[in-house]
């Protein structure tokens, strides 16, 4: 591997970390595991199977799983096909304001979605700063599944850009002076060298944005609206059914934690492009 | 590292219920509907009783209702709709009968300026405008379409206007304030709420259409102490103030219409 700097095996190394400080890492480390997987347990064992596989069929979750399936699908292609280019600028280049597009990018990570819902709503809502010059067009974004699929685009896009901007960073820096060596103009370098270098990280961060636009909720019920077969997607019908119907909740929330555990390993395990060996990618330039 | 955990993790669980067991606060689930009329007798509450803190869980009646089915503790509760409070009085949650405190009427809300006009009742089952209501699991959302179902039978409606006018719903929102702030932002050409929603402040950006008495359904608050209450002589005063003369007054302030006497209980006669 081209001499990459590696930890020596931890049979090699002096003697382990203290007996205490290993338990107290199992114990919080247990605990841990406890507190995300008993929710979880908690509710696949409140329905009885059966049942379940009854309610499937139930034209509620049929039409928010069907709305979900697109628009989350539909959110990812847009998030990856637009944050491409930005994590790869971000990634390759330094500009003036380079800080200020970073923090732009990774801000709906941690905005509370309402918050993000409401700003939705001004810029593209019928009264709001885009959104008039839409109406010249005669056209309406809010309570459309269009604002469905723009409030998914801006709460899943920091979860696929950073994921790719690490991707491309971790490229050997070699292999793009390569390219240029040989003349490939950038693009070309981009598609045959980067994106093939870091698809594990692209996938990865695609699975990512995909399963957050699915589970995506805040900023859909306030820029959306909810309306079945129109904007109430999985997240939405949880909501609603919550508040009259609790097994067709629970039915909902199975199906939905399915989805997602199946997108993030699914698509991290595509056949061919398993991830190469970390060591390789992770050493410095 | 090994001592701070369990220390902070009983630290984490021990802290909410020193916080109510304070002699002094009142916990008051209320449905959301009654935000502002609310805070403003608790705020007389407060002012009457120095060093008595009132603390407020305001969310749609349906939510609160749950909440307390699964534990959540508080003093008071009271609903939009006698259905809510039957749910947690057939869950034993109640220590005493609700009371009636209040009614509610609807209205039909429109932005004020709005480039879709909504000028009459009619008008709502006009194509392409843009209705909003609560959904049906709230109660503003049953009453909602009880008015639509009413509006049909009466003259001057034609028939088929509540399947018209619902084909116009663009959204069905989680509770009422939902409702006015998609018309107060103007996103929406219409929308049904409570009149008290659409008083003081908030009526700032909306035009109002009164629905007549006779095809309007008149929402029932009531409220009732609840089970484990922490505070349960706070509560009873509480419900008092609320009863009597001033909590009236503020009620009519905020758009409520005050639920007739009691005659047994002349809870106003006290002051």
């Amino acid at each position: 591997m081209r001499g990459a700097w590696r930890l020596p095996p931890l049979a090699e190394r002096s003697a382990g970390p203290p007996t205490a400080l290993r338990l107290g890492g199992a114990i919080g480390g247990g605990l841990l595991l406890l507190v995300l997987g008993l929710p979880l347990l908690a509710l696949l064992l409140r329905v009885e199977p059966g049942r379940l596989l009854g309610r499937l069929t139930d034209p509620v979750v049929l039409q928010a799983l069907w709305l979900s399936l697109v628009t989350s699908a539909a959110a990812a292609a847009l998030v990856v096909a637009l944050g491409l280019p930005v994590a790869y600028l971000l990634a390759t280049r330094s500009f003036r304001g380079k800080r200020l597009v970073e923090v732009l990018v990774d801000l709906p990570m941690v905005l509370p979605p309402t918050v993000a819902g409401l700003a939705l709503l001004l810029a593209f809502g019928r009264t709001g700063l885009a959104g008039r010059a839409f109406g010249l067009l005669g056209l309406s974004v809010p309570f459309t599944t269009l604002a469905v699929v723009l409030a998914q685009v801006f709460m899943a896009s920091p979860f696929f850009v950073t994921a790719a901007r690490a991707g491309f960073r971790s490229v050997d820096r070699r292999y793009r002076d390569a390219a240029a060596t040989l003349r490939a103009s950038e693009p070309v370098a981009f598609l045959r060298v980067m994106v093939p270098l870091s698809a594990p990280a692209l996938l990865a961060g695609a699975a990512m944005a995909w399963a957050r636009a699915l589970g995506e909720f805040g900023a859909t019920i306030t820029f959306a609206g909810n309306l079945p077969g129109r904007t109430q997607t999985m997240p939405l019908a949880v909501y609603v059914a919550l508040q009259e119907d609790l097994e067709l909740a629970v039915t909902l929330s199975i199906i939905l934690v399915v989805l997602s555990v199946a997108l993030l390993v699914g698509l991290r395990s595509l056949p061919g492009l398993a991830p190469a060996d970390p060591d390789a990618r992770d050493q410095g330039r | 590292m090994r001592a701070a955990l369990p220390l902070l993790l009983a630290a984490a669980c021990w802290s909410p219920p020193t916080a109510a067991q304070e002699a002094g606060t009142l916990t008051v689930f209320a449905a959301a509907s009654l935000s502002r009329a609310f805070e403003e007798l608790g705020g007389v509450f407060e002012h009457a009783r120095p060093g008595i803190v009132v603390r407020f869980n305001f969310a749609g009646s349906q939510q609160l209702a749950v909440q307390l089915e699964h534990g959540a503790r508080a003093d008071l509760f009271a609903s939009a709709d006698e259905r809510w409070m039957r749910y947690t009085e057939d869950r034993g949650l109640l220590a005493a009968p609700p009371r009636l405190f209040a009614h509610n009427r609807l209205i039909v809300i429109v932005p004020a300026g709005g480039s879709i006009p909504v000028r009459r009742l009619q008008d709502l089952a006009r194509p392409g405008t843009k209705l909003v209501l609560a959904a049906e699991a709230v109660p503003a959302g049953r009453y909602s379409r009880e008015v639509l179902a009413r509006m049909e039978a009466a003259p001057g409606f034609p028939r088929g206007f509540a399947r018209q006018v619902l084909a116009n719903l663009v959204s069905e929102e989680e509770n009422v304030r939902a409702v006015v702030a998609k018309i107060q932002l103007g996103e929406a050409d219409a929308g049904m709420v409570y009149a008290s929603d659409a008083s003081g402040n908030a009526a700032a950006r909306l035009t109002l259409l009164a629905i007549p008495d006779e095809l309007n359904v008149l929402a029932s608050y009531p409220i009732a102490p609840l089970r484990g209450a922490r505070a349960p002589g706070l509560a009873k005063a509480f419900v008092e103030l609320l009863l009597g003369i001033e909590g009236r007054r503020i009620l009519e302030r905020h758009g409520f219409v005050p639920a007739a006497r009691e005659g047994s209980v002349a809870p106003a006669a006290a002051r």
